[in-house]
């Protein structure tokens, strides 16, 4: 693994302004800064329109902010770049490619020797846990499968942070929790980087050594919590760390944070 | 009208049998055995095979019955053929009244026909008998009046047909048919027509198979069978690949760029609705009415569908696979040939599929209007001569030949684009 010390995050003073086509704007991102620590994993929660998805849309480099900027391993972010690993909700493979080329697709982009991606590939099969699945085609998988796969093909670019956007949202209550124990195994494994947007509070607690929770209009960060539980739920079973009294306790400030925003919004519509 | 009242009743008798035969037993299987909602649901409503058995059965009895086929055992009643005679009374100028009998003599198109023989009755009187030979299907005039005595006089007239009263204009009918006398006074015999179809206007099945046999071993108007289909397939193929070769690149070039866009967006949206048919008179002036013609039509035909599916081909591709590919490292290049390309794939054969329907249809009419060789141009040319065998058996296998392009396509589809459909 590459060293990874001096790849810090950083997220400076990002705003982000859309103009609509009648000419009123919204501000979906205002003043934001972050310091991310290369292996740290963040999860950002928050009522819809807190910009939550802009946020991580700027850090990949698909959108230019409109003041301040995003930096990493000291290079301005002006674009997407494979340091820079995108793990989205779903839809995001290409179905004309079996597991194995969805997978090596980066590393193929990049010309690295086929050998070398066959190793690679067959290695992260392995740890996602579909060596059996690698010929088959995409649309033969399960919603989990396909997304065990966007991790691994996210993966075998060895980027220094990946990022995830919503990615457990479509997947059923099972497969999502298991999902939940591969993302930290994963994360505890390469020791990456993670930002991983929810709308979960309970997977923003489970998979958050830092959550981050914003507020909407203008979208900004409202709180951040340290959180042991990912720690926890890398040693044990992520139904012991539900089970925990702090859990109980965080999940019910973070959801009544939550619910005072949605009422303030629904109150200022009327 | 006859016919659709028969195959009506046939519908409904074969519904009533099946449904007395299987009643609440009609054997549905898998999923729907136990769906006790079905009206409604559209996925519990399958093709019946025993319906889609009789259907075609159907087809091919009431084609054969109604034209006399040796394939169907049952056929409706033909034209009448063979001897028959009626009586006439002749009126002359002194008022003397006399009968006379004419013998007829009714064969089909084609034979050989002899007079008949009058019987060897004395007949004495100034009318008198006369014979003639009509064939079916037609009226023939008998001038009954011509041998008789005294007919040159003024007032001499055919005043009645066996025994029923007839002026000018009027019909009587006869045991084996209908008389018509003419304003002139000359009388026209129709013998019945059954009600099978003449093969000028319906063959035989049968008929038609021989002729298809006969055509495919030697050719018509001196071009085989092969020669006019391969003609017709040579130039769809060509328009097509032509249409695809300048389509698909105009198609991806709309989807990716705004100047593109703007600029082929009023073409295309003007030329996609008119359809292929009405350019034919311009591209004749332009092009003349040989290959060249023909061709740039079909590529007409073609191009606008080809652009059209492949723009949409392009701007389908769903926005998180072509982020996913640039933060996986990917170039434009290879964005474009990795993920946009394969992504279009299903709805460009979408639109070949269409586009190869439109082709074999514009083809077949094109010929029609102007060509040397080609289906379209045997079918119009046979029918210039009544060959209805030909013409039916012509639009059998153009139909024949559009179902195996579209199946031949769809064949390529699920092993060309096996992912179509199944995406998110």
């Amino acid at each position: 693994m590459r060293d990874q010390t001096d790849s810090t995050l950083h997220i400076d003073n990002v705003s982000m302004t859309f103009t609509l086509p009648n000419g009123t704007s919204i501000e979906a991102l205002k003043d934001v800064s972050l310091e991310l620590k290369a292996g740290e994993l963040l999860s950002v929660l928050g009522p819809s329109g807190c910009g939550k998805s802009t946020l991580l849309n700027i850090v990949a480099g698909f959108l230019a902010p409109t003041d301040g900027q995003v930096i990493l391993n000291n290079n301005k972010v002006t674009g997407p770049h494979s340091e820079r690993g995108m793990v989205f909700q779903q839809g995001a493979l290409f179905e004309w490619m079996s597991v194995r080329k969805n997978i090596g697709f980066g590393l193929r982009m990049r010309n690295v020797p086929k050998s070398e991606i066959r190793e690679k590939v067959d290695e992260l099969l392995e740890i996602v846990g579909l060596h059996e699945f690698g010929d088959k085609a995409i649309y033969e998988l399960s919603g989990g499968m396909q997304q065990r796969v966007a991790l691994a093909r996210c993966l075998a670019n060895d980027p220094d942070v990946i990022l995830m956007d919503e990615p457990l949202g479509a997947l059923d209550a099972l497969t999502r929790e298991k999902m939940q124990g591969l993302v930290l195994k994963l994360w505890k494994g390469t020791g990456k980087t993670i930002v991983l947007i929810t709308h979960s509070v309970e997977e923003a607690l489970l998979l958050g050594e830092r959550l981050l929770v914003m507020a909407p209009r203008p979208g900004r960060i409202h709180k951040e919590y340290k959180l042991p539980f990912a720690e926890m739920g890398v040693a044990a079973d992520l139904r012991e760390v539900k089970k925990h009294k702090d859990y109980a306790a965080k999940r019910e400030e973070i959801l009544s944070i939550i619910w005072e925003m949605e009422e303030e919004i629904m109150g200022r519509k009327e | 009208m006859l016919v659709l009242t028969i195959y009506i009743a046939i519908f409904v008798s074969a519904y009533f049998i099946y449904a007395f035969a299987y009643g609440n037993k009609a054997p549905k299987r898998g999923f729907n055995a136990n769906k006790t909602i079905t009206f409604g649901d559209e996925s519990a409503v399958t093709s019946n095979r025993t319906a889609s058995v009789i259907s075609v059965i159907t087809i091919f009895t009431i084609w054969g019955a109604f034209t006399g086929s040796s394939l169907v055992p049952l056929h409706v009643p033909g034209p009448f053929t063979g001897d028959t005679s009626f009586t006439y009374t002749a009126t002359n100028a002194d008022n003397q009244q006399d009968d006379a009998v004419v013998y007829v003599r009714v064969g089909l198109v084609g034979e050989e026909i002899e007079d008949p023989v009058a019987p060897d009755v004395a007949n004495p009187g100034f009318a008198i008998d006369d014979v003639a030979t009509i064939r079916a299907w037609r009226s023939g005039l008998i001038k009954v009046r011509k041998n008789d005595f005294g007919s040159d006089a003024e007032g001499y007239v055919v005043s009645a047909i066996d025994g029923q009263p007839i002026v000018p204009n009027q019909t009587v009918s006869v045991v084996d048919g209908q008389i018509r006398m003419t304003g002139k006074g000359t009388l026209s015999f129709e013998p019945n027509q059954g009600w099978q179809m003449e093969a000028i206007w319906l063959p035989a099945p049968e008929a038609i198979v021989k002729r298809l046999i006969e055509i495919s071993r030697d050719g018509y108007q001196n071009v085989t069978l092969s020669e006019n289909i391969g003609w017709s397939l040579f130039r769809v193929v060509t328009g097509f690949l032509l249409g695809s070769l300048v389509g698909i690149p105009l198609g991806y070039a709309m989807g990716l760029n705004d100047w593109f866009r703007g600029w082929f967006d009023p073409i295309v949206e003007f030329m996609r609705p008119i359809p292929p048919l009405a350019l034919i008179p311009l591209v004749i002036i332009w092009f003349g009415i040989w290959e060249q013609g023909k061709i740039s039509l079909l590529f007409l035909a073609a191009l606008w569908i080809m652009t059209i599916s492949s723009r949409a081909g392009v701007s389908g591709v769903s926005i998180s696979k072509v982020h996913a590919a640039y933060s996986l490292g990917a170039s434009k290049r290879q964005v474009l040939l990795h993920v946009i390309v394969p992504n279009s794939l299903p709805e460009i054969f979408t639109g070949a599929r269409v586009a190869m329907g439109v082709c074999w249809g514009t083809v077949v009419a094109a010929e029609l209007v102007a060509a040397e060789k080609g289906a379209g141009k045997m079918i119009i040319a046979a029918s210039k001569f009544q060959q209805t065998d030909i013409v039916i058996m012509g639009i059998i296998l153009i139909g024949v030949i559009g179902f195996s392009i579209d199946i031949l396509m769809r064949y390529a589809e699920r092993k060309l684009v096996p992912w179509k459909g199944k995406s998110d």
